[in-house]
């Protein structure tokens, strides 16, 4: 540590002053602001006031939340959603590394089937499912299984194949884009080192195309999660089904709409915390520091209450 | 940074040349890159590549572990051919597994360091000993312990790539390669990405491994390093070896015009 002696000695007025003074000017009024948040509030207000005074049973909402047959409901579109999703992902997979293949037949076919699925409503889909016994009578794996299609193809069958075929198409996409967003210089160093193609795309791409692919494909399950009410379509029991149902017999037909609008909002609302935390872990190496959790935010906030010296948490 | 990387066994076993280019050709559809390109790299050599931007030494150094296919001529590694096997007088090409283990001997330092950015330092290091080699967890952080070390980086094992400056991260690129002890190691511009105060301790790590006695093919705009370590310098242009000697004789006193020109531009 050295000292410059030149500069010790000299004068300290001529030094500007260390702290200037703040700024001390009047702010800009956003009188526009205020307006347009009086007319919201009044809307809404309005809005509450209707519903409310409406010939709505607001009790039945509560009193039927757990009833038996909107838990079924509840439970088989939850199964679904997951069930259709994983055919989606592995079907999804295998498209993308189909699309990328050097086997033009490979790669046609998969454009193919991306065309279709996408091209076509996932309604009309679905009904396909339902009336294909039209086309097969039968179904006869030979030695193994042979039965009618009407028995065969349940609408639990139709549901899963009809949603998880179609979510196949648009997975594809999602997870093309995610490999071709990963450098090809990952793939050079990790041939360099001597790794099979196998191995690169395993431990090197696919995790890095996760941070790419993760985003796209949580908004795909919260989709999918409201695209399955369209299985009332082949008559599976999913939650919008046992609502209809439960409202058609006591004769609370809107209660029991809202009721599964409050079911699919909680469904929707911690999957997206799941997708948070989800989207966070592949996320590391990438920044340099990850944001902190709500979770450890809320400790580093009660821990600087009672600490103030105490640095952020992490 | 005094311990051995570098055992005698890794110095080639054929007895000839580590590597032999002979007449090779190379086309990236209709842009002829490599002309015809003849040299011979013995072992324990550090070989020097320089030439302008688009002179092909890149390319021919992707070559040399196949990266890139060559169109015509042989190219050997330690008295093998790469990327195909010789049968009665017949060329057969290579699986994409037997490629795979050619290149297990073969170190490669890229320009842009190509670390794993999911994995910290020292798991990148481990990754291809425990992928390729099937060495254990345990061993193979030994020695990649040890290896940061030697590259001045003890102290940044736990760290992710992005939080390594560009110096540090070429450094632990370099580890990386020298984790499954090649007999040979490729260098490909290591110091062009970096800020001018960062390549002194890059050309550090390569200087002690060249004094240990590595196989280096170095593609270079350093003619400083060039000089001062290199035991053989070639000056490509335009697909086609130029020059060749002792470095300090050709950047000393260059006899070709081309060669003439390419150095009073970047000395």
């Amino acid at each position: 540590m050295s000292v410059d002696v030149d500069k010790s000695a000299q004068p300290p007025a001529d030094a500007p002053p260390p702290h200037p003074e703040p700024i001390k000017a009047i702010p800009v009024r956003h009188y526009g602001r205020w307006v347009a948040a009086v007319v919201v509030l009044a809307l809404l207000a309005l809005l509450v006031r209707a519903f409310a005074s409406g010939n709505v049973n607001w009790d039945a909402i509560p009193q039927y939340l757990f009833n038996t047959d909107i838990l079924k409901g509840l439970r088989n579109t939850l199964l679904i959603t997951v069930l259709s999703m994983v055919i989606g992902v592995v079907g999804g997979v295998i498209l993308a590394v189909m699309r990328q293949s050097k086997n033009p037949v490979t790669s046609s076919v998969a454009w193919f089937y991306v065309w279709f699925f996408r091209g076509t409503p996932v309604y009309v889909q679905l009904f396909l499912w339902f009336n294909l016994g039209l086309v097969f009578q039968y179904i006869d794996i030979m030695p193994i299984y042979k039965d009618e299609w009407s028995d065969f193809m349940t609408p639990f069958l139709c549901a899963l194949l009809g949603l998880g075929l179609n979510e196949a198409a648009y997975m594809a996409e999602i997870c093309r884009a995610g490999l071709n967003a990963v450098d090809e210089g990952q793939t050079e160093a990790a041939h360099a080192l001597g790794m099979s193609h196998g191995k690169t795309l395993r431990r090197i791409v696919v995790p890095q195309a996760m941070r790419v692919i993760v985003p796209p494909t949580g908004n795909e399950v919260i989709n999918m999660l409201k695209t399955s009410s369209l299985v009332i379509a082949v008559q599976y029991y999913d939650l919008l089904q046992a609502a209809q149902n439960v409202g058609r017999d006591s004769g609370v037909v809107v209660e029991m709409l809202i009721l599964a609008a409050v079911w699919y909002l909680i469904a929707t609302t911690v999957l997206s915390i799941g997708q948070y935390y989800l989207e966070r872990y592949y996320a590391r190496g990438s920044s340099r520091q990850l944001p902190l959790t709500p979770l450890q935010r809320a400790k580093a906030r009660l821990a600087g209450g009672f600490n103030r010296s105490a640095g952020g948490a992490g | 940074m005094t311990s051995k990387i570098v055992t005698s066994e890794t110095a080639g076993t054929s007895g000839g040349p580590m590597v032999k280019a002979e007449n090779v050709h190379k086309s990236f559809g209709s842009a002829h890159i490599l002309k015809g390109i003849d040299l011979e790299v013995a072992p324990k050599e550090v070989f020097c590549l320089i030439g302008p931007s688009g002179s092909g030494k890149s390319t021919f150094l992707r070559c040399i572990n196949h990266l890139e296919k060559i169109n015509a001529g042989r190219l050997s590694v330690d008295g093998e051919l790469v990327g195909y096997r010789e049968h009665n007088g017949k060329l057969y090409e290579l699986r994409d597994r037997e490629v795979a283990a050619r290149r297990r001997d073969i170190g490669m330092v890229f320009q842009r360091f190509n670390l794993f950015p999911h994995m910290t330092a020292v798991e990148n290091i481990m990754e291809a000993p425990i992928q390729v080699k099937g060495e254990s967890k345990a061993a193979a952080r030994e020695r990649a312990t040890k290896l940061l070390d030697r590259v001045g980086l003890a102290d940044k094992a736990g760290n992710y790539p992005s939080q390594l400056s560009g110096g540090q991260q070429q450094r632990v690129a370099i580890a990386r390669a020298l984790a499954m002890e090649p007999k040979l190691m490729l260098f490909d511009e290591p110091t062009s990405a970096l800020d001018p105060e960062l390549v002194g301790d890059v050309l550090d790590v390569m200087k002690d491994l060249a004094a240990d006695g590595m196989t280096m093919i170095v593609v270079t705009h350093e003619m400083g390093f060039a000089r001062e370590v290199g035991d053989s310098l070639v000056f490509m242009d335009d697909g086609v070896v130029v020059e060749s000697g002792h470095p300090r004789e050709v950047l000393g006193n260059p006899q070709h015009e081309r060669t003439k020109s390419f150095l009073s531009k970047v000395l």
